[in-house]
């Protein structure tokens, strides 16, 4: 998602921190070594492990990539690859409330961009950028494969499905 | 008219339908478990079952394809990286029936040879679906359905969920091959084939969902009870998805070949507001469109393909006279220009070229040569990457510039779009790029 990407690529927040050093919480050490026994190799335990890193931290920072690489024996470079590679990997923070609107045909055609373009303007914010309270963030995504009850928005891991810019206002009350 | 029929779909209705107490002791895996590996591959050949995911290849094939003595550990992998644009028919087995697919698999791996330990593969953004299956997986173990000797034989199997992390790429199978070893889901070079060398390093079968639910019931009612549904080579029962401007989208169970037009007007009510239809997508974002006068087909894989399209994963989008062509094949190419993996140029650049010429015919910046050159760039696309995404991406492209020239010269001639459309986005909005 090119909007949560650092505009910058040699920008300071892209290198670590040499005086901040990050280390999972003891359950989700437990986890990470569960994960390792369900692969054969170290490096194939990579995806999950990023997960579980975005769901301690948020987003995976420059921090976060050395410490998983330092973890699976892969250098920062081969675990940031994999990081930019996917869209779900927040590479900046993102707001409390992450709302994903799809615009993929199907929801276009049900008047997915009058959600995407009303939460831009209600909450001025740029697409892919996060309000100043760092509630939510906005951006645009590719289809969720929810195409039948479209318009869809997912908040953070949440479908709400069926939406309409009134829905969608309801839902923000609730989010606070 | 064709009936629907509740055959894949058959628990979903139930009351807690995820739970194994309601889906039963998975008599149909005790029962092949019983069997020789090479009967069960002969029964799934003899149903002539075709891969659901979008190719449509022969699945008692691809198996048959895996060597007997491999040195290293077979895998098997399922596929429910679910991310065609329109399609959302495997969501729906993972999360209202999900032990049907889990049984699908145990066959399978038996079947196979596989090592014992194999993956779904489900998209990152159904995280619903991925606790649906965690759940399941649970209750298959504390049964004894999964894990060391299994039904009483020396079967060992397990599965993980591995979560995807937002890339439709990963439904290609050697891109999910390498997004499961943790690499970025760029795909390999073929051959050699996953059958031959997959997963780490050892032969892999690649099934979607759709397919592996399948399983079940030919082992439970036999190969010619399947060939029952449907047309030679074009058999069993198949979930179509409708969606776009249709008064009832939805997940339809027909016999392979439902007629397009009779889903469209008899079974999902018709087009929005009784307008007119425009165009029909059949098979997700990738498959060339059908104007409405082409639509009377029957929806299986040699029919569309003989009408210059395809069945692929049967997503079909129905667009009205409100859509505008150009909009919409814009929208379909932004999707493929962000998807690219960036490993093949003529993909990276010319997905990204492609939606500049749109977004700037849509803006009433376009050329008379336009049209023409979407033709030649996609020329210059198809069949020259590693994978089908190039070809995926050109098929809207082509077939709206051949069957809707008349829309894009309008657009060309008249710096705006035909007046019976609608604005279904604000062009003052800035586009992310990718």
């Amino acid at each position: 998602m090119a909007g949560l990407q650092p505009d910058n690529p040699y920008a300071k927040e892209r290198f670590p921190d040499e005086t901040k050093r990050v280390e999972f919480p003891p359950e989700a050490k437990k986890r990470f070594e569960w994960i390792l026994t369900r692969y054969p190799t170290k490096e194939a335990a990579l995806l999950p492990t990023l997960h579980l890193a975005q769901e301690v931290w948020g987003w995976i920072s420059p921090e976060a990539v050395h410490y998983v690489g330092d973890l699976l024996d892969l250098s920062p470079a081969t675990v940031f690859g994999v990081v930019s590679f996917y869209n779900m990997y927040n590479q900046k923070p993102v707001g409390k409330y992450h709302l994903q609107v799809c615009t993929n045909l199907s929801c276009m055609v049900t008047r997915a961009y009058d959600i995407y373009e009303h939460l831009c303007d209600k909450l001025s914010v740029k697409p892919g950028a996060t309000t100043r309270d760092g509630l939510y963030t906005v951006t645009e995504v590719e289809c969720l494969g929810s195409c039948d009850t479209a318009p869809v928005v997912q908040v953070n891991n949440d479908y709400h499905e069926n939406m309409s810019v009134q829905k969608m206002d309801e839902l923000l009350t609730r989010l606070k | 008219m064709m009936e629907p029929i509740k055959i894949l779909l058959a628990n979903i209705d139930k009351p807690n339908s995820v739970s194994i107490d309601v889906y039963g002791d998975y008599a149909q895996a005790r029962k092949a478990l019983q069997m020789a590996p090479d009967q069960i591959t002969q029964i799934v050949k003899d149903s002539e079952l075709r891969g659901r995911g979008g190719a449509g290849f022969p699945t008692g094939n691809k198996w048959g394809f895996v060597p007997k003595n491999a040195p290293k550990p077979i895998w098997l992998l399922c596929n429910a990286d679910e991310s065609e644009p329109g399609t959302f028919k495997d969501r729906v087995i993972i999360e209202k029936d999900p032990h049907l697919l889990i049984e699908g698999m145990i066959i399978t791996a038996y079947a196979i040879r596989s090592n014992p330990m194999s993956y779904i593969y489900i998209r990152g953004e159904f995280y619903y679906g991925a606790t649906v299956l965690e759940k399941a997986l649970d209750e298959a173990r504390a049964k004894g359905f999964l894990g060391k000797g299994i039904f009483g034989t020396n079967f060992d199997f397990d599965i993980t969920v591995a979560r995807g992390a937002g890339a439709y790429i990963c439904g290609e199978e050697t891109g999910l091959i390498e997004s499961i070893e943790g690499h970025r889901g760029q795909p390999r070079v073929k051959p050699p084939f996953p059958a031959i060398i997959g997963a780490f390093g050892g032969p892999t079968v690649v099934q979607n969902v759709e397919t592996l639910a399948c399983v079940p019931l030919i082992i439970d009612k036999g190969a010619e009870w399947f060939k029952g549904f449907g047309s030679p080579r074009n058999t069993g029962p198949k979930l179509y998805c409708l969606s776009g401007c249709v008064k009832k989208p939805g997940v339809y169970e027909f016999p392979l070949g439902v007629n397009l037009k009779e889903l469209i007007y008899e079974h999902a009510g018709g087009i929005t507001g009784d307008r007119k239809l425009k165009a029909v997508i059949p098979g997700g974002a990738s498959a060339p469109m059908l104007t409405a006068d082409e639509i009377d087909i029957p929806l299986n894989f040699d029919a569309l393909m003989k009408a210059g399209s395809m069945l692929g994963s049967a997503g079909i989008i129905v667009l009205d006279e409100t859509v505008c062509i150009v909009d919409a094949v814009w929208r379909l190419a932004k999707f493929f220009a962000h998807e690219s993996c960036g490993q093949c140029t003529p993909c990276r650049e010319g997905c990204n070229w492609m939606e500049s010429i749109l977004d700037r015919i849509e803006r009433g910046g376009g050329r008379p040569e336009d049209a023409d050159l979407l033709l030649d760039m996609s020329d210059n696309i198809g069949g020259k990457s590693l994978c089908a995404l190039g070809d995926a991406a050109i098929g809207p492209v082509i077939s709206s510039v051949k069957k809707f020239r008349d829309e894009y010269l309008y657009h060309v001639e008249h710096k705006r779009c035909l007046p019976e459309t609608i604005r279904y986005r604000r062009l003052d909005m800035p586009v992310a790029a990718h």
